[in-house]
């Protein structure tokens, strides 16, 4: 089993885009979309036959007015500013703000706070003309998306086996917290896809220092290489210097963009470049082969 | 007047814009600015702005510290605690620093008081300035999972550094801001008078785009866009724009100059005179907008 992470620390630097070309070249494979905050791979992808469930996950604490005698005990103790007095008195519970932790549950003096379930956004499973999708939607505002990418893995993976699939190709979330360390739980290879900018360098070197804080192995792609040829020379001697290997580089190209218009993962868009897309996934297939483990 | 500059989908150029509004705010407003980078998973903007850091302090969380000599095992921590992050392990009682989410909420119902305040590295706050732009930054620690308390955590040096200082009191504040439309955004643009969503026109930017409005909608702040990249014609972009009633504050073409100015860390304004207009023009705007909300 291979599981094969895309991040880049940076957004934009272009993860779906290859994720997506890499989905139509890979076999045998479950793609993920662990960006669940703002997952774009289901525009390329196109997915249908979907099967989602609610993702249920924490509790909302939730003051009822009758029961609430206004003596503030909640509002002290909560660390998360989110109760309020009303003008009437009585406490008020922000669910933006409420990260569910029972404390004002149980220590209102009244019993006045219920706690029930939140629903946060779904999971699915879809087919997609590259095979199946798991991949899922944070409702806006919401919490708890690195337990929803958890649930995407256990669901990923449980499709892999009963489908006798043996690669999980996952597009990874901007950022190095929450979403992002829990899509390299047990994942096999992280290929790491910059840009040759200041951002672009600054973001590969706090998200290759977490990958190497989790102990897993690291690849990099070099996007728009051609904005900054000394930047991406530079780039190159990290990854060297690192032990991080060094995938390739693409150009900056407009046809990433008219591809994406007209709704095409790369190699069917076709242009100058499927063929260095389908070059970068023989290294990728190639690599993460060398760090399988038994499925 | 506090401006935050969102986007749902990352890298469209929440950075390159709040840079570019830095830059020009003292010419356009008689005032230089304070800059506050929220992305604290990311921060980028001192690139762009190069300060000088003057002042560098470690934020933590408060997290629960268990004396096994108090503790009389009763389990009412483990029983409350909502994030497995404390429990009682054979006759041991064990904290799990990462998981705890630092509510407080086991030091509170501990009848043996055996509980008390320790911390976890959160990240650093930065400040510093650069030329006469004051600056602020968080910085996450590689590993650590949860950036809303350190976002947090900035804020409320900003807050501190207006309040205990004359010449910052009377400063605009401009907030770049994480991308994404889940607990750190939100934490980010919690205190801002207004939110200023950069877009690029293309199937990814518009489908995040949606999502942002979504979110931020909710907050009820003065909201308006700026159209990064623009180019692909996408008429019903427009279109949403005009039904969600969300103004179009400028629109930066799909410029090969400009990507390349961005990859040698140059900052819109000085790009040429044409963009510094650019910027002039929308630092007037978004001053507006917020004043929307002050005079409402």
């Amino acid at each position: 089993m291979r599981e094969i992470v895309v991040l880049s620390g940076k957004g934009g630097a272009g993860k779906t885009s290859l994720t997506a070309a890499f989905a139509a070249l890979a076999r045998n494979t479950v793609i993920c979309d662990f960006d669940v905050d703002a997952p774009d791979l289901h525009i390329l992808l196109d997915p249908h036959n979907t099967v989602r469930e609610d993702f249920v996950s924490g509790n909302l604490a939730r003051i009822d007015p009758a029961a609430c005698t206004g003596c503030g005990v909640c509002e002290r103790h909560c660390r998360f500013d989110a109760i309020s007095q009303l003008p009437d008195g009585t406490r008020h519970v922000d669910p933006h703000l409420c990260e569910g932790c029972k404390t004002c549950v149980v220590l209102c003096p009244h019993q006045a706070i219920a706690f029930p379930p939140r629903v946060c956004g779904y999971a699915a499973v879809s087919d997609t003309r590259f095979g199946r999708l798991v991949h899922a939607r944070l409702d806006p505002g919401g919490e708890n998306s690195g337990k929803l990418v958890t649930l995407l893995k256990k669901m990923a993976r449980e499709l892999a086996k009963k489908e006798g699939l043996d690669c999980m190709l996952c597009d990874g979330a901007p950022g190095i917290a929450c979403p992002v360390i829990s899509s390299l739980s047990g994942a096999t290879l992280a290929v790491l896809v910059t840009e040759p900018t200041p951002s672009g360098v600054h973001d590969l070197i706090r998200v290759a220092d977490l990958c190497d804080h989790f102990h897993l192995p690291a690849a990099v792609i070099i996007n728009k290489a051609d904005l900054n040829p000394a930047e991406s020379g530079r780039i190159e001697t990290f990854c060297a210097e690192h032990g991080y290997t060094l995938l390739g580089r693409l150009p900056h190209h407009p046809d990433v963009t008219r591809a994406m218009l007209a709704k095409k993962t790369l190699p069917e868009y076709g242009g100058p470049l499927a063929d260095s897309v389908a070059e970068l996934w023989g290294a990728i297939d190639k690599l993460a082969r060398t760090y399988a483990r038994p499925a | 007047m506090i401006a935050a500059i969102a986007s749902g989908k990352g890298g469209t150029g929440k950075t390159t814009l709040s840079a570019a509004l830095a830059s020009v705010w003292a010419e356009a407003h008689g005032r230089p600015p304070i800059a506050v980078d929220l992305d604290v998973e990311e921060p980028n903007l001192h690139l762009f702005l190069r300060p000088k850091i003057t002042r560098s302090e470690t934020t933590g969380l408060e997290i629960p510290v268990v004396d096994p000599a108090l503790c009389t095992r009763c389990g009412a921590c483990r029983d409350l605690c909502q994030f497995a992050a404390i429990t009682i392990l054979g006759d041991t009682p064990m904290v799990f620093d990462d998981m705890c989410h630092g509510c407080g909420g086991c030091m509170a119902v501990c009848p043996a008081k055996a509980i008390t305040p320790g911390t976890r590295e959160l990240g650093v706050v930065e400040e510093g300035t650069a030329g006469e732009i004051a600056f602020l930054r968080g910085k996450l620690r590689v590993g650590e999972a949860m950036s809303p308390p350190l976002i947090r955590a900035v804020m409320h040096r900003m807050e501190r550094l207006r309040a205990e200082n004359p010449d910052l009191a009377g400063r605009d504040i401009l907030c770049d801001a994480p991308p994404g439309v889940s607990c750190p955004a939100l934490a980010a643009v919690a205190q801002a008078d207004c939110i200023v969503l950069v877009t690029e026109p293309t199937p990814f930017g518009i489908h995040d785009f949606k999502l942002a409005v979504e979110a931020f909608t909710p907050l009820g702040k003065p909201m308006a866009v700026v159209v990064n990249r623009a180019g692909p014609d996408c008429p019903s972009f427009y279109d949403f724009c005009r039904e969600a009633d969300l103004p179009i504050l400028a629109e930066i073409p799909d410029d090969r100059a400009v990507a390349k100015a961005y990859a040698r860390g140059t900052v819109l304004p000085n790009v040429n005179n044409a963009y510094r207009a650019l910027c002039l023009g929308l630092a007037a705007s978004v001053a507006k907008l917020a004043g929307e909300v002050r005079h409402a």
